[in-house]
């Protein structure tokens, strides 16, 4: 079988891989030929949000794009956010507020709420705007007020004090 | 102690890799050269399987097996009842892989074995099945009619289960009461939908004969036990393993065709077999509950004071009874809440149909009773004229009636009813200020009088929770880190038990938290333990590693007396070291303790050599392990509760309905929470705010729309509705700590709580914002068509 | 859920892109944003023998606001009109429609000429184009040619464009001077598609509603009428909600989204 290259950068890193079936999922390529696992697969249909991650930028459903439409992309997961052990104010702030319970939604929270606030970039968030960014991911556990109030955080953290 | 830690909002350990993307979730665990599994499961209800082709399928390239029931030989198998009770006249469970007759849209006919998920999928519509339909049985009602359909052709009936339970003289109380109803109440199919579907890894090794398996369950002994007789493996060459579990509720503790097939393929194979269930199979494969029709009939003096229930109740079991009568049992036990009603009747009829089996999901049984008992006292308010508030004031055991038995009724874990503490009337007063109860009907009509209408409701709940038999946990302080280590037979499902034990065992060892690794749902750290089920947890394996930790404490002590050549009661335990009271400077690190207290001579670090030093932690003429003596800085524990321990809570929450569209949201929300002494406040709330969550789902988002065929016609994320963060209103949390008297940390099960009381609180706001047009809900969940509805037919019976 | 096999096409020019069409006819799938088809494609809902993936042909995104149109290129993501500010200057129908259109995540592949092809008579866009008496710009091997919204939307996901055309460009005219717009929804969920929903322009005493969810395709109804709203569309059961209660949103939205529109209209602004 000849298959189809593909040389995406994720997180940094190029990655060459010759893709067999055009058919395979990009949320199945990160996570089973790049081993990238934290990039979760809740649905396979586009609503729970588990496989976000951002793609050249924009914050996508992983699990809603073929690998190879990612040819010559650059990707960033979950795992390309902390700096060595150091994690990303995010990261450290859904630790902090308790937003996160089993931890399998939390990656694509995470990364949805990256490319929110790259976009927004202010301190001052409110509750609605927070509710309204990060309703395209679906959690199970928290009730998401503490996910509210870690993006909250984080929105600080990153572009100082309201 | 300086360092206190239990009851601290400590941040949780396992965040520290979870919020990395760093856990390790069944999907993630890679094995080499593995082969993926999918399912050929049933299109219909109910119908005979009069043929099967697979040869195309299994000529497709790729495939490596596709195996029907008769193709498993003697492991050609139903799965086992787990809770078998004599009240169940035939009860019956899912065979492995359907022979002859399928029960249910979801059964597994055939499984296939493929060199990816992808080719599986491919090979699954590629076997040909011939079906002779069979008339479906969906509808509880229907079902127990004479002649109606059987969801088993070779059953007589529908009844899976019949028991009349009673306490009192209900018909006595009846006969004297002066206010008498009727309230029939309905409550829809819902299921857990944790974000991570259930999944299995098995891997056996033919030189060494072990089977490893890795499971998204709740119950990982239980798998083991089960696999190593099924299969004939020594139980020790049995290791299960839960890795980092993406939610649980309940769903993930049944034991499923699956967790019998993977292995049994690997174990042909000698390959590791991978099946990862996708969103859809998780609909059909996976248990649901909830779905049950109440006629009670509620008995009260003029003022107000519950003489007796009668509550006679459907349960739909589903096509199987795997589980017993656990739910109907909980929901018989629970029915009184926290009120004292002295006599009650409760008799209910669990009823095959064919969808897919009922289990415990998250409340289990409680969310109905509590729908049914809080409609009923809202109703005796209504009916004589006093406050929603006050009519519970009125009922509630008060603290010095503790324990209370409800007769000789008896819970799931086989033992008689009995509260055993609580705070009911000072839980309300709390949830009265927390939501505005008292100032709410200005509030109200200024509303109104915008327009807009807007409503109140609240309602409490009990839960019995951390139930027996017994949990254990394995305590040790590590010789090469110093750090302790924690085991426990039961597991995390992401609740966040890592970090709970945790501070238990730092509090008994005086180390920071942060150094306690705990290890759950791994066989082979801790052969013995029953499972996370019930809000038992915390509870249960909580008292047992505090029984471990303090044995270990007391070691620690014993031979730091030696090495430091001081009396024990002189010791301080505390920061990671043993010391001399008063001379802080005369010390020796849990480490040296640990390396000491195991008589090897090694001395790889500083530590080691240093721990040389002191004199040996034993002094012994003889042996240098004594007799009676163990090695290592470490001990075993066990606690097993004399009966469940109840917690209780109160929510209340404040409602808007758009009377023209049917539309609800929720303003605002409080819950008071009382689950005896808190190990961690942060994940309590946690807990309970997620279980609102999912508790608003069960109000108004979410239900399992079954047609008349028996087809689940809303079988994905883009038709169940679970509720987004702009669905949820934002929580205000207010906690009560009534210590459990029987155990010794006083804690009591919160786990499932947050979500029982919520279809009933949003029942009585959505009557209490329509109330002038004589609203009543009745059945759960509703949604915007069918609130719509009720307001319509009201206007007509008005008009 | 996995999706089932299919030839994969990464045309790279619109020339190569309009041939395979042609060559490949309605056995292809067009793969735009795939929001809507890849999980069509993973439930094997959609079964294509081929897809042709638009995503690397240059010149077909881009925005322009000019003869009197907000004209999208059919590639133009959801997000990127949802955030031109030029194109809410002109049209503000358009950013309120699309902040409706599932969720931020969604959007940002999503693109504008796929919600209008793929035709969901429950999708916002296909409304907004129609009460707008907007159009879209159809090309194939044989040429170029517009057509209307109101002869393009058949049925649920059918549009009357031939097997071989792609859209290219969705063209938005804009209302009239001193017209207000607003479009509303009721869903179960923020995000989900619509019980019902209403695009709205009420322009120099008339008023124009085109209805979502309500019917096999966009329901235009040229009165402010909630009566001859019910009467135009035609609501089905499904799980979610009766005809007979969608016939009564489409009352209640057909008066409030009017009594919007005109409220902006007074205020200018919207």
């Amino acid at each position: 079988m000849s298959g189809t290259p593909v040389r995406v950068t994720v997180n940094g890193r190029l990655h060459e891989r010759v893709v067999a079936e055009p058919r395979l999922l990009l949320s199945d390529f990160l996570r089973h030929e790049l081993g990238l696992t934290g990039t979760h697969v809740g649905c396979e249909h586009g609503v729970c949000g588990c496989c976000t991650i951002r793609l050249d930028g924009e914050a996508v459903r992983s699990c809603l794009l073929f690998a190879v439409q990612a040819d010559g992309a650059e990707i960033v997961t979950i795992e390309g956010l902390a700096r060595g052990e150091e994690l990303h104010p995010i990261q450290a702030a859904f630790r902090e507020c308790h937003g996160l319970q089993c931890g399998f939604c939390t990656p694509g929270f995470v990364m949805a709420v990256d490319a929110y606030l790259e976009e927004v970039r202010r301190p001052d968030l409110t509750d609605e705007e927070v509710r309204e960014a990060i309703s395209g991911n679906l959690c199970r556990c928290t009730g998401y007020q503490n996910i509210v109030e870690a993006v909250k955080l984080a929105a600080k953290t990153m572009y100082g004090e309201a | 102690m300086a360092t206190r830690v239990f009851g601290k909002p400590i941040r949780r350990n396992e965040d520290l890799r979870l919020v990395r993307g760093m856990g390790s979730y069944l999907d993630d665990v890679e094995t080499a050269d593995p082969v993926h599994v999918a399912f050929l499961r049933s299109p219909h209800a109910h119908a005979r399987i009069s043929s099967v082709d697979v040869s195309v399928a299994r000529a497709l390239p790729g495939v490596v097996g596709v195996y029907l029931h008769g193709d498993l030989g003697e492991h050609d198998i139903e799965l086992p009842l787990m809770i078998p009770h004599p009240c169940m006249p035939y009860p019956r469970t899912q065979r492995l892989l359907a022979k002859g007759e399928v029960h249910y849209v979801g059964q597994t006919i055939a499984m296939v074995v493929a060199e990816s998920r992808y080719v599986a999928e491919d090979a699954v519509e590629l076997i040909d099945v011939d079906y002779d339909l069979l008339p479906a049985v969906v509808d509880l009602e229907r079902a127990l009619e004479a002649g109606a359909p059987t969801t088993h052709s070779d059953s007589p009936g529908n009844v899976g289960a019949h028991l009349v339970q009673v306490v009192g003289d209900p018909d006595e109380a009846f006969a004297r009461a002066d206010v008498v109803f009727t309230e029939r109440i309905e409550i829809e199919r819902s299921a857990g939908q944790s974000m991570e579907t259930r999944g299995v890894l098995a891997s056996y090794d033919p030189r060494t004969r072990e089977l490893s398996v890795w499971d998204t369950t709740q119950a990982p002994l239980t798998i083991k036990g089960s696999l190593g007789s099924l299969f004939g493996i020594p139980y020790n060459k049995v290791r299960v393993k839960q890795p980092d579990m993406g939610g649980g509720f309940g769903t993930k503790v049944m034991f499923y065709p699956d967790e019998i097939l993977v292995p049994w393929a690997s174990i042909q194979l000698g390959r590791p077999v991978k099946y990862v269930e996708d969103r859809i199979e998780h609909f059909l494969g996976s248990t649901h509950e909830r779905k049950q029709v109440h006629e009670l009939e509620l008995a009260a003096t003029k003022d107000g004071e519950v003489l007796a229930l009668r509550d006679r109740f459907l349960h739909d079991t589903g096509a199987y009874i795997p589980y017993g009568i656990a739910i109907a049992q909980v929901a018989a036990t629970q029915l009184p809440g926290p009120y004292r009603v002295p006599s009650f009747r409760v008799e209910f009829t669990a009823v095959y149909t064919n969808t897919v089996p009922v289990t415990p999901y998250r409340g289990c049984g409680r969310p109905q009773a509590c729908l049914v008992i809080e409609r009923a006292m809202d109703r005796l308010a209504d009916e004589i004229g006093v406050d929603r508030a006050e009519i519970r004031r009125r009922n509630y055991i008060c603290p010095e009636e503790f324990p209370y038995r409800r007769g000789d009724i008896l819970f799931a874990d086989g033992l008689p009813v009995t509260l055993d503490s609580g705070s009911y009337e000072a839980q309300l007063d709390t949830l009265l200020d927390a939501i505005g109860w008292h100032g709410f009907r200005e509030e109200q009509a200024a509303a109104r009088a915008e327009g807009r209408r807007i409503g109140i409701g609240l309602a409490n709940y009990v839960e019995g929770t951390g139930l027996g038999p017994y949990e254990g946990a394995h305590v040790q302080v590590e010789p090469t880190t110093g750090k302790v280590w924690v085991a426990t037979g039961l597991v995390s499902i992401g609740q966040g038990l890592e970090t709970s034990l945790a501070q238990i065992a730092a509090e008994e060892l005086g180390v920071d938290t942060e150094d306690v690794l705990v290890v759950t749902g791994d066989t082979q750290a801790m052969p013995w333990g029953v499972a996370t089920f019930a809000s038992r947890a915390a509870v249960v394996s909580g008292n047992a590693v505090a029984v471990a930790a303090g044995e270990v404490r007391r070691k620690a002590l014993r031979f730091a007396a030696n090495m430091l050549e001081a009396a024990e009661d002189d010791l301080v335990l505390e920061g990671g070291r043993v010391f001399v009271k008063g001379a802080p400077d005369r010390f020796v690190t849990l480490k040296q303790v640990a390396i000491a207290s195991n008589p090897l001579r090694y001395a790889f670090d500083a530590d080691a050599r240093a721990a040389t030093q002191f004199a040996p932690a034993r002094r012994s003429d003889g042996p240098q392990l004594p007799e009676g003596e163990e090695p290592g800085l470490e001990s075993v524990g066990y606690y097993s509760p004399p009966h469940a321990t109840w917690a209780s809570g109160a929510h209340a929450a404040v409602v808007e309905v758009d009377e023209e569209t049917g539309e609800l949201r929720y303003l605002r929300y409080a819950a008071v929470h009382d689950c005896g002494t808190m190990i961690n406040p942060m994940i309590v709330e946690g807990q309970v705010m997620g279980g609102v969550a999912q508790g608003i789902g069960g109000a108004f988002y979410e239900r399992m729309a079954y047609d008349q065929d028996g087809q689940l016609r809303n079988a994905s994320f883009m038709d169940f509705l679970i509720p987004y963060a702009t669905e949820v209103p934002p929580m205000r949390l207010e906690h009560l700590e009534t210590p459990s008297p029987l155990n010794p940390k006083g804690i009591k099960g919160a786990g499932e709580a947050g979500c029982i009381p919520v279809p009933a609180l949003t029942a009585a706001a959505i009557d209490d914002a329509l109330a002038d047009l004589g609203v009543r809900v009745r059945s759960m969940p509703l949604d915007p068509c069918s609130l719509k509805a009720l307001i319509d037919e009201a206007r007509a019976a008005r008009a | 859920m996995k999706p089932p096999p299919f030839d994969y096409h990464r045309p790279e020019s619109l020339e190569e892109a309009l041939r395979l069409r042609a060559e490949l006819g309605p056995d292809a799938s067009v793969l735009a944003g795939g929001q809507s088809l890849v999980p069509m494609l993973n439930m094997r809902l959609a079964r294509p023998a081929a897809l042709i993936d638009l995503n690397r042909v240059p010149g077909l995104a881009g925005i322009r606001v000019e003869g009197g149109a907000v004209r999208v290129g059919a590639m133009t993501r959801h997000r990127a009109l949802e955030r031109s500010d030029e194109a809410h200057a002109a049209c503000p129908l358009l950013r309120e429609a699309l902040g409706l259109v599932a969720h931020a995540i969604v959007r940002n592949r999503g693109t504008i000429g796929g919600s209008i092809a793929h035709a969901d008579p429950a999708a916002e866009l296909p409304s907004v184009l129609t009460v707008l008496g907007g159009h879209v710009v159809a090309t194939s091997v044989r040429g170029q040619r517009t057509v209307a919204a109101s002869d393009l939307f058949e049925f649920h996901f059918t549009t009357s464009l031939e097997p071989d055309e792609l859209v290219t460009e969705v063209v938005f005219p804009l209302p009239p001077s001193g017209a207000g717009t607003a479009f509303l929804e009721i869903s179960r969920r923020h995000g989900d598609y619509a019980l019902a929903g209403v695009a709205c322009v009420v322009a120099n005493g008339s008023t124009r509603l085109c209805f979502t969810g309500v019917g096999p395709t966009p329901v235009l109804v040229e009165s402010d009428d909630p009566e001859a709203a019910a009467a135009a569309t035609q609501p089905a059961d499904d799980i979610h909600g009766t005809a007979r209660y969608r016939r009564a949103l489409v009352r209640v939205l057909a008066r409030r989204a009017t009594a919007l529109a005109r409220e902006r209209a007074g205020g200018g602004a919207a």
